[in-house]
């Protein structure tokens, strides 16, 4: 029973990046940007997240940083894509190398520094109830706040004037463009937010979650993040169900290693990958489905005529 | 004062040619200024970089060795981008083809097959081959059975194929006399590729990749099937009407890619490495995906390409050795390049104009 609280605990803890981007590059591809970069900037962010938090010992600082960095990295991608038009496929890949390449760099002195641990931060009394305390009420306040992100997501999307602006830029920007709205700026904006957003995600990853650098250490979870968007068919609620499933996925490997299951541990760490891969096909079989929800424009460059 | 992009009407060729050189300068700027910034001497590092790779017939063929398995994986990566597949996996199918072709060589090694090394070439070339197309055919299959979207489950296959080759030399494979070490028994000498120069590490894998630079080059610009290809990528409702079957093109361009990124990582682990361990690839299959890009998705340029990167790659080694910067330098210098590439490529589609107006 206990065990099973810490594994849902574990599960909401190792679902909250994931969460975080992919909410992050729901906004990002709702408008008809594709940002195959998220797994460098979340490396970028987390290594810068990790810096700021070992110099100054302060977590929210840390996060902060990492916002800042992701949105400067979604910067400059946004303005390659929407000012120069350069391939989005292309362009993303790029700043994945050069987040990678960049993050293994600037990290290569923290590299096996501790952070200053301030203990698990939890919520006084509910975090005593049996059960539901170490499921539920031991986390670390971002993964509250990230299941606050996707109802605040959704009401952003589909109930405000700025959503709809946002969503009809991503389905017909020669539309909006001809109503007067500045289609690349929107654009940008909404560029800058999704990379602010993995951005979080990162230093979460390297300030909270683990909490160390490793080079490389984000691991594939920025692809991961991009597939949920895809799952989710373009909807906040399920990019943060689908979220915390591959979280279980993640936390299943120690659960059932600590249930001495005799597989070799290199098949464990498979599951996250192998899992991605078998929702996406299941997913995908019906491409009408996929194509109802998905973003018109998601991908195309858009080029306001002179 | 705005600057303006005006649509060209043709795709200017002197930009076409161009476009990768000013990259490579802007690229040189922004490294010069990090190791400014760094207090390193900009010209002593950029020295490293650009001119030791070339100095000397044993640097020259150091590079030879390092672009061997570039030009492999990127000549295919070309075919694939050109028809509008993102296969961004060639790392996987690296690490395949270096699990098959190592299994390959492991078997000689361990059973005493009486080969002799020029024997062992045409085996350990379709070991890897079939290798690494299988691995990407799994990301056809995918795409052509579930619409699965290639570039992630390409991405996913990545890791997975790292996981395999770690369970492999830490488990089942591993050198029972290696001291715990994760690394697989020393191939024998049987298995060891042909050298072009004798007490040179280059080997004749190289004339392999210069052959399929070749024959891809044959294949695009001088069939019916490679035409077929390029028109169904970019456009696939004129390929259906024109009768050409865009589930062809993705499995050839696939099976191809696969096949040939899979005999570099087959030539990796019998060549210069010998034995398999958990760190065969050094990134290649990805820095293959900027070589493809900077050779303008043409085969001889992919070859210019895999020149300029090998070049990158090794003065990121000697960078650590001469002048103690950490050898990630070179995948900064690859994102910078790349990024620098695309935005360059802006001038070969639109003509730059200044305006007054908003």
């Amino acid at each position: 029973m206990n065990e099973l609280a810490l594994l849902v605990g574990a599960t909401l803890s190792a679902g909250t990046p994931l969460a975080i981007a992919g909410m992050g590059l729901l906004v990002n591809e709702r408008v008809g940007v594709l940002n195959l970069g998220a797994e460098g900037t979340m490396l970028v962010a987390a290594v810068s997240g990790f810096a700021v938090a070992f110099h100054t010992g302060n977590t929210a600082l840390a996060l902060a940083a990492g916002a800042l960095a992701g949105a400067a990295l979604a910067a400059l991608f946004g303005w390659l894509v929407i000012w120069l038009n350069t391939n989005q496929y292309a362009t993303g890949l790029a700043v994945s190398l050069f987040g990678a390449g960049f993050s293994a760099f600037v990290g290569i002195d923290y590299v096996g520094r501790q952070l200053v641990q301030h203990g698990a931060p939890s919520i006084p009394v509910l975090r005593d109830l049996p059960f539901l305390g170490p499921a539920l009420f031991q986390q670390h306040p971002v993964v509250y706040l990230t299941m606050l992100l996707a109802p605040l997501t959704a009401l952003f999307l589909y109930r405000t004037r700025a959503g709809l602006v946002l969503r009809s830029i991503g389905e017909a920007p020669d539309a909006a463009h001809a109503l007067g709205y500045p289609v690349r700026r929107i654009r940008l904006a909404a560029v800058m937010v999704g990379g602010a957003l993995c951005g979080v995600s990162g230093a979460y990853l390297s300030v909270v979650y683990t909490p160390l650098w490793v080079e490389g250490m984000v691991a594939g979870r920025g692809w991961i993040a991009l597939a949920l968007t895809v799952f989710a068919t373009w909807r906040p609620a399920r990019i943060l169900l689908g979220a915390y499933l591959f979280g279980g996925a993640t936390m299943l490997q120690f659960h059932l290693q600590a249930q001495g299951v005799q597989v070799a541990s290199q098949f464990m760490t498979m599951l996250p990958y192998a899992a991605t891969i078998v929702v996406l096909v299941l997913i995908s079989r019906n491409a009408a489905w996929i194509r109802l929800n998905m973003p018109a424009s998601l991908g195309k460059p858009f080029f306001p005529g002179s | 004062m705005t600057l303006r992009l005006e649509p060209r009407t043709v795709p200017s060729p002197w930009m076409g040619i161009l476009s990768p050189v000013i990259a490579l300068v802007v690229t040189v700027l922004a490294g010069g200024t990090l190791f400014f910034a760094l207090g390193k001497d900009p010209g002593s590092v950029l020295s490293v970089f650009l001119l030791e790779p070339f100095h000397g017939v044993r640097a020259l063929t150091e590079l030879g060795l390092k672009a061997t398995p570039l030009i492999l994986c990127s000549v295919g990566l070309a075919l694939c981008f050109r028809s509008n597949i993102w296969n961004i996996g060639a790392e996987g199918q690296f690490l395949v083809g270096a699990i098959t072709g190592g299994g390959l060589a492991l078997w000689v090694t361990a059973a005493r097959v009486p080969l002799s090394p020029w024997a062992f070439f045409p085996l350990v070339v379709l070991a890897g081959a079939a290798g690494g197309a299988a691995w990407a055919a799994i990301v056809a299959f995918l795409r052509d059975r579930f619409h699965a979207n290639e570039i992630l489950v390409s991405l996913m296959l990545v890791y997975i194929a790292n996981l395999l080759l770690n369970w492999l030399v830490f488990g089942p494979w591993k050198d029972p006399k290696g001291f715990n070490f994760p690394q697989t028994m020393s191939f024998s000498a049987a298995t060891a590729l042909p050298r072009v120069f004798p007490g040179l590490r280059l080997h004749w894998g190289v004339a392999v990749a210069l052959l399929a630079a070749f024959a891809m080059w044959l294949f695009v610009f001088r069939t019916y099937r490679g035409m077929q290809l390029q028109v169904g990528g970019p456009a696939p409702a004129a390929a259906r009407y024109a009768g050409f079957s865009s589930r062809a093109a993705l499995w050839t361009a696939l099976l191809i890619s696969g096949a040939l990124a899979g005999i570099a990582g087959a030539f990796e682990v019998a060549g210069p490495m010998g034995q398999l361990t958990p760190y065969v690839s050094n990134g290649y299959g990805f820095t293959a995906i900027i070589v493809a890009f900077v050779g303008r998705l043409h085969p001889l340029g992919c070859v210019l390409g895999s020149v300029l990167l090998s070049m990158i790659l090794i003065g990121g080694e000697l960078a650590q050795s001469r002048v103690g910067l950490p050898s990630a330098v070179s995948g900064v210098f690859q994102g910078v390049l790349l990024l620098a590439l695309l935005g360059c490529d802006t001038l070969t589609l639109y003509r730059p104009r200044w305006s007054s107006s908003r």
